[in-house]
């Protein structure tokens, strides 16, 4: 019973993160400022599965490095072991005794990030989150002007603050990829390794070559998420990081009293 | 802004938290009628580890079988975890090829009995190959042969109260007279994991006897979960409704060690 504890306080906070998704901004959680030119930047259902995202993520990830120190040597195929070939072997020490406590946090942090993920669609959805804020629009993907964004924050030069009031085409195919791509590949690899549900649904095995192929993608893909959590940190720093997470929090950019 | 956050909403959001809560109360009750809830459900990760053993055993609802490969399929190389024990008993059973070594069915059946390996060996036989993956990322495939735990199970006649089905190796101190004293790397799986149609009592390995690495001379293995699920050295089984007054309480010696009871991950 005792997991069921905490059953109440989540779905009301489930509730409420509906709500607010749909009343948008919440005034009681944005810093009262006398400057009036402070600016809507992010949805409550966004802000909320961004920490709560955050935070499993950290938990994924401690977990997934304690897993993977039991055994830092990569296969492909079916089967793999010590004294048999492998794929790669991890220039990591072979550290055994932590993946007990690592599959335990490991999975509470994947089930509090995967149903986190599915109720950021589901809102995503409603309020058009992906079409309005996240689609690309065509003549932005012209590779121009891509390659300019690029060009631009690999020499560190600051976006403007009209800049940051939107996703440009480069953060927009960033968090699509992560998003539909990564986020979703990395479940099903997860799916492939566990011999339970590769039981009931053979191909979430065979449709990556094997179970240690499942395990391998599952490790590059945490490698391609880590790189992108490093793009984003360095990104949120280059536009301003007090006032790029203040949105986050709040809801609101503080509008920048000089300009850039 | 702040009309449309109105307090009719805050009344809509009352009412669906309400039914949210006795919701989960109903769904508890559900869970624990159904056997849903893992013996390791408390602590700070017993909710994951409830709702990946709930969501499971219902995605499983019906008997899901691991696949099955063929001979050429069978890993050259097959590791071995932990050692064979050390213990004076089971030196000596060793020494004489099994010969006396039993194993004690009891608890909640109605015919609790010894087997000897001679008379397992007479029961119907079956061949399975599959994959076994270890907790620490490697796996290999491989034949084993034995008789099929529910063939057993039914020899003996399981009562209906039984929920669980407990493994003692010659790794444990299966002889403690106290149950909560009982230490090492004991387990017990889920009657669904009992009745199904691939858990397998294995004396034979890859055409062979079971080496002693692998268990001699009888090991369990459940073929959909992790492969520290599937007990070595087998010595005594037992049905029971609760394994709170084993050990300390957690349905297998690994919980204790800070490994998950269930492990089909």
């Amino acid at each position: 019973m005792v997991a069921f504890r905490y059953g109440p306080a989540v779905f009301g906070a489930m509730i409420a993160a509906t709500l607010m998704a749909q009343s948008t901004y919440l005034p009681g959680l944005a810093i009262q400022s006398s400057e009036s030119l402070d600016s809507p930047r992010h949805t409550a259902a966004v802000r909320i599965t961004h920490w709560i995202t955050a935070i499993s993520f950290v938990g994924l990830l401690i977990s997934g490095i304690a897993i993977l120190i039991a055994h830092p040597r990569l296969y492909w195929g079916e089967t793999g072991a010590l004294g048999g070939p492998s794929l790669i072997d991890l220039p990591i020490p072979f550290m055994i005794g932590h993946s007990g406590w690592g599959r335990y946090l490991h999975f509470l942090s994947a089930w509090v990030c995967v149903l986190t993920g599915l109720f950021y669609v589901y809102s995503g959805v409603l309020t058009q989150h992906f079409r309005k804020d996240l689609l690309p629009a065509k003549a932005d993907l012209a590779w121009s002007r891509v390659a300019r964004i690029v060009w631009n924050e690999l020499r560190w030069k600051r976006p403007t603050e009209d800049e940051s009031l939107t996703y440009n085409v480069v953060q927009r195919l960033a968090y699509l990829g992560v998003i539909f791509v990564l986020f979703p590949l990395i479940i099903l690899t997860g799916f492939g390794m566990s011999p339970a549900i590769a039981s009931v649904v053979p191909v979430v095995r065979s449709g990556f070559g094997g179970q240690q192929s499942a395990r391998t993608i599952h490790f590059f893909v945490a490698v391609a998420l880590v790189l992108f959590l490093c793009v984003h940190l360095a990104m949120v720093y280059l536009a301003g990081f007090t006032n790029r997470v203040r949105a986050m929090i709040t809801g609101y950019s503080a509008a920048r009293k000089e300009r850039s | 802004m702040s009309e449309r956050l109105s307090r009719r909403k805050l009344i809509t959001t009352g009412i669906a938290a309400a039914a949210g809560a006795s919701g989960l109360g109903v769904a508890a009750r559900l869970a624990d009628r159904y056997g849903l809830i893992p013996p390791d459900d408390g602590g700070v990760y017993g909710a994951g580890e409830t709702m990946t053993y709930a969501a499971q055993r219902l995605l499983m609802a019906r008997h899901s079988l691991a696949r099955e490969y063929t001979r050429s399929d069978i890993s050259k190389i097959a590791p071995v975890k932990g050692e064979a024990p050390e213990n004076e008993t089971y030196q000596r059973l060793s020494a004489g090829g099994f010969a006396d070594w039993r194993l004690k069915i009891d608890g909640l059946v109605a015919r609790p009995s010894f087997f000897s390996l001679a008379e397992l060996k007479r029961l119907p036989s079956q061949n399975h190959i599959y994959h076994q993956a270890c907790e620490e990322g490697w796996s290999f495939i491989a034949e084993w042969t034995g008789v099929s735990l529910s063939y057993v199970l039914n020899l003996v006649g399981v009562l209906p109260q039984a929920k669980y089905v407990v493994f003692f190796g010659f790794d444990t101190n299966f002889d403690a007279v106290d149950k909560q004293t009982i230490k090492g790397k004991w387990n017990s799986i889920d009657m669904a994991e009992a009745w199904h149609p691939q858990s397998l009592l294995a004396y034979g390995m890859n055409g062979r006897e079971l080496p002693p690495g692998h268990g001699a001379p009888l090991r369990l293995r459940v073929p959909r979960q992790l492969g520290g699920k599937s007990t070595k050295y087998l010595s005594w089984i037992t049905l029971t409704d609760t394994v709170k007054d084993i050990g300390q309480g957690f349905g297998a010696g690994g919980v204790e060690r800070g490994f998950s009871w269930y492990a089909g991950i």
